[in-house]
């Protein structure tokens, strides 16, 4: 790694090496602003037979080179620094091939210090392949078979709160140590280790442990009940991913020696990002990259940050996981036409195992985007289930209370949600953006007031990465380049009464238009309001026991944001309410369809 | 936009395979590069570490952890037969031993005087890796394993379950559109790999495990079969450990899908011969394809190691297959690859070829939707 040159910085080259594909961005200062201006993306080459992740990062590069006219490739490695234009000042990477970044967590109770080194791992960027705690309900045996079997790249160990419990702490040291775990790179290296937990067992945990694995002992990340401190874990998990797990993948030394600045997992960065964007709004945020295998959810909620990897929902290698999970009725309230089930099942096998198709007919389009609503409202489904209270709060809570982390401790609370951002194919992707709006509202089912948007070609990683660097560049591509504002979501929750009218809408819109109109139950209307617009309105509910953030029954005055797409006022229920019978599903679909505009030929399908 | 072609799969009358056979742990390679092998012959073996069975012994004999060790018959690294007593308290007057006795028979791993648990390890597994194929010795990985080559006719799946097995083949079906029924599956075919044409039934699938037919090989199979099958949803396409009582290796995909004319005539002309098969596949990076080997007995010796060619995308005049609906599972040639980007029905943008089917007609595809059958 090299130090950037003190000198201006105009221009930057990004690439985020994922599992099958590294994309890369080139970034320049234009005049006084900082533009994302070409992309290219190439096979990644982690495998046989190039075994070497460069050469993907240069064939990616090549691509931006060709577009863009600027030398960026010279020989075998990237052209910095920018002179005349030719070159770039900045290389910098993130990296999620090969898998990613998998760890292996413990800890003494599973809803308690186990989890919080979960969520210290998940907010690391990776993936935890399985968590460990002394009351997991397996038997000794079967734990240490499954430590042996899993090789993960590193093994977070916490367990007990400082001063508390030390022999369940040691069990768990000696039960991996018993398994003498190897790591997935192989290579004769240890296997990193980092030691979180009871800080006096320190001593115990460093002679089980030392001769067995490259042990790191660090505070706490429970050091108390109702605290948590994941900052040391996370920080040393990102040391641990460049010094072991980078350096011994093929290709990324010769990457860490191009790189000016550390190379990031790629959710890592992306979580980054979407922490910058909460707390320069000062708003909640909730963030998706459904990715072909993975889908991973990010919240900020009141300045907390969770994320969630969901790792076998995605919408390729894991398409036919999302039927088994969500179950094929759920998948096929979605999909606005009828249609066999076996021949459904069938179409979608085959996606898993031919995952690189494409969607040519509407039919599959909108089947593959039916799969897709599953998958998002699963993974938000696990994201808040974990996502729950007292993470990094002092409060004043009984112990009954820290054990009761039910989904209603969630801190995921949809009304208070300001904005939904969306990434990875299927949203960034979509033919038409309403499709990605379409998708998210169902998967989410919004409350009240919440604005929509995508990232407009998946460069959050790029972003989240570059923010560590020039934090400046970052924010002012990700509000001109990346997120595409798609609108704002208004949706009452409470118990609906179809018969009844239930909002009543007053717009100001742009270009002096006004709209003055009644809801029923039920619909999902969409009004144009341009991007970068705003619509000056009034929403108030027509029946009692609605809310749409202000208080039951009360109504709304004030501005909403526009988009790409616009306006969309859906009154369908909260949880959204589609009829069981496919006969009288269907044409409720094809309403919402044709309503929202959101396939071609629409009255056809 | 980087132009990315689907790796077809292959099926080839004469390939040079090679195969990495590798222990699960370092242990001792029996073979050594040059040496003739034969499919069954052992070419490494190793011991893989026995379980491990952690037991609270403190507790049982109602002592303190940090006093466990006064009690212990047995040290850490002491043999131990099951049943055998490791730690005994002498009680009072002779009355209210405790004991505690050994849960397997192996060694102690270690005693802890923190927790007061002993970790017991059974005796090690003995494990045994075979040539899988009939071929020679290319390379040897010190203590890992090596790397056998032969020349050979391949036939690669897209799909399988079940593991590495042997046999000799046989026809289930005539034709390639023909569906395998269970009343094609004959009591001589016990240890026989069953190739079969457009379809399996769940019903022949169940009579060849009965039958003890070592292998299936179809072209298509009903995605919904596999949970009936296996008791449980693939989810993900990483297969290849499943209890299955025989290895499937489906060619084209999930549904009723014809079996490309060319693969069923390569295995049709080696009815008769003896062919390796495996139902693994990984779908996600680092793939693995089911597949249907068949080596001879590898007179000629092909000691070096074989380099395969870089993969070429699709020219035209190519054969290809539709992996997609509309079109998928049909076979056409590469009439076109225009340049342009054109909009699907789907209203994607995507770059497309020509392609003419067998009777004649043409249709435009993306070019992600088709795969080369690469001969």
């Amino acid at each position: 790694m090299t130090d950037a040159a003190p000198r201006e910085i105009r221009s930057v080259l990004a690439t985020d090496c994922g599992s099958t594909t590294t994309k890369a961005i080139l970034i320049e200062k234009i005049g006084d602003s900082w533009r994302q201006t070409y992309r290219g993306e190439a096979p990644t080459t982690v495998e046989a037979p190039f075994e070497d992740v460069t050469r993907g990062v240069l064939n990616a590069a090549m691509e931006v080179q060709e577009l863009s006219g600027r030398a960026l490739v010279e020989g075998t490695s990237i052209k910095t620094p920018d002179v005349d234009g030719q070159g770039v000042d900045l290389y910098i990477s993130t990296s999620s091939a090969g898998g990613g970044l998998q760890l292996v967590v413990g800890g003494v109770v599973k809803s308690m210090t186990a989890e919080s080194a979960a969520r210290a791992a998940l907010g690391a960027g990776a993936i935890v392949m399985d968590t460990f705690a002394s009351n997991d309900n397996r038997p000794a045996h079967e734990q240490i078979e499954r430590i042996r079997q899993l090789r993960p790249d590193m093994i977070l160990l916490a367990g007990g709160v400082d001063g508390g419990t030390k022999k369940h702490v040691v069990t768990l040291a000696e039960r991996i140590r018993a398994a003498r775990p190897r790591t997935r790179l192989g290579g004769g290296f240890n296997l990193p280790i980092i030691f979180a937990g009871n800080q006096d067992v320190r001593d115990d945990v460093d002679s089980l442990l030392k001769d067995v694995s490259a042990l790191d002992l660090i505070e706490n990340v429970r050091p108390e009940m109702e605290r948590e401190n994941l900052g040391p874990a996370r920080d040393k998990i990102h040391d641990l991913f460049m010094e072991h797990v980078m350096a011994q993948a093929p290709g990324y030394d010769k990457l860490m020696g191009w790189a000016d600045a550390p190379i990031m997992p790629t959710p890592g960065a992306v979580g980054l990002i979407m922490q910058t964007i909460a707390k320069k709004k000062g708003i909640n945020i909730l963030g998706v990259d459904i990715g072909g295998a993975t889908t991973d959810v990010f919240s900020v909620f009141e300045g907390i940050f969770n994320r969630t990897v969901s790792a076998n929902l995605g919408m390729s290698y894991s398409v036919s996981n999302v039927l088994a999970e969500a179950g094929l009725p759920n998948v096929l309230r979605w999909v606005p036409f009828d249609i066999n089930e076996k021949q459904l099942r069938n179409r979608i096998g085959n996606k898993m195992i031919r995952p690189t198709t494409i969607p040519q007919s509407l039919e599959e389009l909108q089947i593959e985007q039916a799969i897709a609503r599953e998958a998002l409202r699963l993974a938000f489904v696990q994201h808040k289930e974990f996502a729950v209270g007292l993470k990094g709060i002092q409060k004043q809570r009984t112990i009954a209370d820290a054990f009761r982390q039910s989904e209603d401790n969630s801190l995921v609370k949809m009304m208070n949600l300001n904005l939904i951002v969306g990434s990875g194919g299927v949203l960034s992707h979509a033919p038409r953006r309403v499709q990605s709006m379409y998708m998210m509202i169902d998967a989410y089912a919004p409350e009240g007031i919440t604005e929509i948007a995508v990232d407009s070609i998946f460069m959050m990683p790029h972003l989240g990465v570059l923010s560590t660097v020039n934090e400046e560049a970052a924010t002012e591509v990700f509000e001109k380049d990346c997120i595409i504002y798609l609108g704002t979501c208004v949706a009452p929750i409470g118990p609906l009464r179809p018969e009844k009218p239930v909002l009543r809408i007053q717009l100001k819109l742009p270009g002096g238009d006004s709209v003055d109109k009644t809801i029923h139950a039920d619909q999902l209307e969409l009004i144009q309001c341009g991007p970068d617009t705003e619509a000056e309105a009034t929403i108030t509910p027509l029946q009692p026991d609605l809310d749409i953030g202000e208080g039951l029954g009360k109504a709304f005055t004030g501005k909403l944001r526009g988009g790409v797409v616009g306006l969309v006022f859906d009154t369908r229920g909260r949880a959204i309410r589609l009829p069981k019978n496919q006969s009288e599903r269907t044409p409720l679909l094809k309403d919402w369809v044709n309503g929202m505009g959101a396939y071609p030929n629409a009255e056809g399908v | 936009m980087a132009a990315i072609f689907t790796p077809g799969l292959k099926v080839a009358a004469e390939t040079v395979v090679i195969k990495d056979r590798r222990l699960p742990l370092e242990g001792e390679v029996l073979v050594k590069v040059g040496d003739k092998v034969s499919a069954d012959d052992i070419v490494a073996r190793t011991q893989l570490p026995g379980k491990i069975y952690p037991i609270n012994v403190a507790n049982q004999l109602g002592v303190s952890a940090a006093r466990l060790k006064d009690f212990m018959r047995k040290k850490a690294g002491d043999t131990v037969t099951e049943g055998e007593v490791i730690a005994s308290t002498p009680g009072i007057f002779g009355f209210f031993k405790s004991e505690s006795a050994a849960i397997v028979s192996g060694t102690i791993e270690s005693i802890s005087s923190v927790s007061g648990e002993v970790i017991f390890q059974s005796h090690p597994i003995p494990v045994e890796v075979d040539a899988y194929i009939n071929g020679h010795l290319v390379e040897v990985h010190k203590n890992e394993g090596c790397v056998v080559q032969a020349k050979a006719a391949l036939v690669q799946g897209i799909f399988g379950l079940g593991g590495e097995t042997k046999g000799n083949l046989v026809l289930g079906v005539e034709n390639p559109t023909d569906v395998l029924e269970a009343k094609n599956i004959r009591a001589d075919m016990t240890g026989k790999i069953v190739v079969g044409g457009a379809y399996l039934t769940l019903e022949a699938l169940a009579r060849a495990v009965e039958v003890g037919v070592a292998g299936l090989v179809t072209g298509g199979f009903d995605y919904d079969d596999i949970k009936e099958l296996l008791g449980y949803e693939v989810g993900v396409a990483i297969t290849g450990n499943e209890a299955l009582g025989l290895t499937l290796v489906v060619t084209e995909g999930f549904g009723h899908i014809q079996m490309a004319p060319a693969t069923f005539a390569l295995l049709k002309e080696h009815i008769g011969e003896r062919a390796s098969i495996n139902g693994a596949t990984q779908i996600r990076a680092g793939v693995i394809r089911p597949e249907v080997v068949i080596t001879d007995d590898c007179a000629e010796a092909l000691t070096e190691r074989w380099t395969p060619p870089d993969p070429t995308g699709i020219q035209l005049g190519d054969n290809i297959r539709g992996i997609r609906s509309p079109y998928f599972g049909e076979i056409g040639r590469v009439k076109s690859l225009p340049v342009d980007l054109m909009t699907l029905e789907s209203e994607t943008k995507v770059r497309i070829m020509e392609v003419e089917f067998k009777d004649g007609k043409t249709a435009m595809l993306p070019r992600a939707n088709v795969e080369s059958i690469q001969e």
